[in-house]
């Protein structure tokens, strides 16, 4: 089990790490490179290292399928529940500017949204890509 | 307020009832919920067409921002024509659902085989709505990957090839397509169709623009299986469970179509077409795809296998009047869009009935069944009747039309392909009415009952739709025309 | 001529790209060789796109004061798109090839062509 240590020890540094910079990228990426598939996927990295280290059943122990089925639905729908807001709110669909009282805190409002949304959606559906593939294998 | 976001609603509701089915429990609701949204697109559909026919264009802003900055929602007479078809065909095909399914799908997986149908069908209408190249191609792959994800559910083990060879095929289309918009942009600037159309005159000589119209031409010709680029075509249709080979057969090339219209006609200036070889390629195309594709027809044994060459051949059709650049020859071929998506529609919905009762379609499984399920084999007559092109059947009318607009151009070859390719119809329907009703029936077969209704009423729906607009010839001929105006082609 | 070939050197990794990705894809019976090749293909469309995308002289298109000329940040976005159909399009193939080979036992076309005739 030794030469597993270095590999636990170093994760268990690095995923937290790891976490805060994909929830760094995620709301950053209105001014700089980021948003929310890049965020999605870095967060998702990060389940996969705890995955490949510490074992599949203890992976989805922390985020059992049957909940990332749900979060990827819910992300689609925040996305597209913004633009149905914004339509009740009086603008055509996806018109971020009513979301606000001015044109540039509704757009930065809308943003922010959507992007969580699709930020929700990719982690949930790679880290269900990952467990549909590695689940083949076991009997 | 619903009528101004008509367009949008179009395909907004499919896209966000997708992930709410993915997630309801199993047993009948996914289905329910599935049937409730196809309904109302279908009903938005029609409004859409009947405005559009009498109010004009409908142009619908994403975002609040103005194109060509913004993506543009776009509907004219050609749209909104696809459009009903396309949500007209999906309505009527799932009454039909709810048996074909619980029969051929494993349970746990039926609410994602209806999350991914209506993402296939968002995906469709996004195409026919949207008036921006680039959001074409995202359509065009959201279509496509839930239509590989659909065709591997069918119960063979074959079914898992046919998607790998079409996700292949169609993906390499998809960014030759992705090439050719890429080309476009760098010489023009702009994403937005109404105004590419503006800019293009400016630049049309450069050997850019033409190598990105050969590129975009070249994608699409996969995804609409113009003979030679067919090859993923009887694979998928056959192995793929009956619901979907039902809705891709009148949908999924009806789209192609319409996308290769408009790049054709409205993106580029109406008499480019003409200085480039792609009229005379089309028509040699549809020519070699009309005789080869009947001729592999005749000697299929799997009669699903069979319809899908034949709707190679229909596709040939559609080309050949294309390939003519004339008004009579687009109206010929607007219309053959419709009158294919209700006959194969009808056709492929009867052999799903038989696969129902008896779990196969081969030749020699069939043996004498028409006198077993009489409903069914009247509904595959009357169908094979519409593909040959006898009077009184949709499929008369096209073939009409068709043979008018050769007449003008005074090619007497397509002519005589036209009836010869009605002729190998004969053979080939010929040769499954034989073998339904003429052979003698077998001891496995005597004991099949009739389809049950919720199966044969949707067939009915679209056998008497054939005849209907077989006769009353009104409301296709004339938006077929309506749109040909649109299109801006005139007499040649 | 010298121009031609070192000015234009976007455009010839791109072809070159193109050409390797294609002729994988035809070429490979194994599978997971064609959905690499389609990869390689699909990456020099975004390599292409991008590298249309610079303006001489032109910043990082991120709004800073002082600064007048950016690059154009369209096709960046168009990419971003491409690139997820692209990883959607990858996992479709591999789940289908993982599928196949357990269905078939084997990955390599012509051992499945002699099985069932039909890929």
């Amino acid at each position: 089990m030794t030469h597993n240590l270095i590999l636990r020890v170093v994760s268990k540094t690095l995923i937290p790490a790891i976490i805060i910079f994909a929830l760094y990228v995620q709301f950053h990426g209105d001014f700089g490179p980021g948003g929310g598939f890049q965020a999605g996927v870095i967060l998702s990295a990060a389940l996969i290292l705890y995955a490949l280290v510490f074992g599949l059943d203890a992976a989805e122990q922390v985020i059992p399928p049957t909940l990332l089925r749900s979060l990827a639905s819910l992300g689609v729908l925040i996305y597209a529940g913004v633009g149905v807001v914004t339509l009740f709110l009086g603008g055509n669909y996806l018109d971020y500017s009513v979301l606000g009282s001015t044109q540039i805190a509704g757009q930065h409002i809308g943003i922010l949204l959507v992007e969580l949304g699709v930020g929700i959606t990719v982690f949930a559906v790679m880290l269900l890509i990952f467990f549909a593939f590695a689940d083949r294998g076991r009997p | 307020m619903m009528q101004e976001h008509l367009s949008l609603l179009l395909v907004v509701i499919p896209l966000a009832a997708a992930p709410i089915v993915a997630i309801l429990p199993r047993g009948r609701l996914p289905w329910a919920m599935t049937l409730i949204v196809t309904s109302i697109c279908a009903i938005l559909a029609g409004m859409q067409l009947w405005g559009v026919v009498h109010e004009g264009a409908i142009s619908y802003e994403l975002g609040g921002w103005a194109p060509p900055w913004g993506i543009e929602y776009r509907i004219d007479a050609v749209n909104a024509f696809i459009a009903l078809i396309i949500a007209g065909i999906a309505a009527i095909t799932l009454p039909y659902a709810l048996l074909s399914v619980e029969n051929e799908i494993p349970e746990d997986k039926i609410p994602l085989f209806y999350s991914a149908f209506l993402l296939c069908f968002a995906g469709l209408l996004g195409i026919t709505q949207t008036g921006d190249i680039f959001n074409v191609f995202v359509f065009l792959e959201i279509s496509s990957l839930s239509t590989y994800a659909l065709i591997s559910l069918g119960r063979k083990r074959q079914a898992l090839t046919s998607s790998y060879q079409y996700l292949i095929m169609g993906t390499l289309g998809a960014t030759f397509f992705l090439i050719g918009v890429g080309l476009l942009y760098s010489q023009t600037g702009t994403l937005n169709m109404a105004d590419l159309a503006k800019l293009l005159p400016d630049v049309i000589d450069l050997k850019t623009v033409h190598t990105g119209f050969a590129f975009i031409l070249i994608g699409i010709a996969l995804k609409l299986a113009l003979f030679p680029l067919h090859l993923w075509l009887p694979n998928a249709y056959t192995y793929a469970p009956t619901v979907i080979t039902v809705f891709l057969a009148a949908t999924a090339t009806k789209v192609a179509v319409y996308v290769l219209l408009r790049i054709l006609f409205s993106v580029f200036p109406n008499g480019f077409m003409s200085t480039t070889p792609t009229g005379d390629l089309f028509i040699i195309l549809g020519i070699t795809g009309i005789i080869i594709a009947s001729v592999y027809a005749i000697y299929q044994d799997n009669v699903k296998r069979l319809l899908a060459y034949s709707s190679v051949a229909q596709i040939g059709y559609i080309a050949l009047g294309i390939g003519f650049a004339s008004a009579s020859g687009l109206t010929a071929s607007m219309i053959h869009l419709f009158n294919h998506a209700l006959m194969k529609g009808a056709l492929f919905m009867a052999v799903g009935a038989i696969i129902y009762r008896l779990g196969a379609c081969r030749m020699t499984d069939i043996h004498g069944l028409g006198r077993q399920m009489p409903w069914t084999f009247a509904a595959i007559v009357i169908g094979g009747l519409s593909l040959i092109g006898v009077p009184g059947t949709a499929g008369f009318i096209s073939k009409w039309y068709l043979i008018l607009a050769a007449l003008e151009q005074q090619s007497w070859v397509a002519v005589a392909v036209i009836l010869i390719g009605s002729l190998l119809a004969v053979v080939y329907i010929g040769k499954v009415i034989e073998t339904l009703y003429f052979k003698p029936i077998t001891e496995k077969n005597a004991s099949v009952k009739e389809a049950p209704l919720l199966l044969l009423a949707p067939t009915w729906g679209l056998v008497f739709a054939n005849i209907y607009f077989g006769l009353n010839t009104e409301l296709t001929v004339g938006i077929a025309e309506r749109a040909v105006e649109v299109l801006g082609v005139t007499g040649k | 001529m010298m121009d031609f070939v070192i000015g234009h050197y976007n455009y010839w990794i791109a072809i070159f790209l193109m050409m390797v990705g294609f002729y994988t894809v035809i070429s490979r019976g194994n599978l997971v060789k064609k959905i690499i090749g389609l990869n390689i293909f699909q990456v020099s469309v975004f390599l292409l796109y991008i590298s249309l995308s610079t303006v001489q002289g032109g910043a990082a298109p991120i709004i800073t004061e002082g600064t007048e000329l950016y690059s154009n940040p369209l096709p960046h976005v168009l990419i971003l798109t491409a690139i997820v159909v692209g990883v959607a399009t990858t996992a479709l193939g591999l789940a289908l090839v993982v599928r196949i080979k357990e269905a078939y036992g084997t990955i390599e076309e012509d051992e499945i062509h002699e099985q069932d005739h039909s890929l």
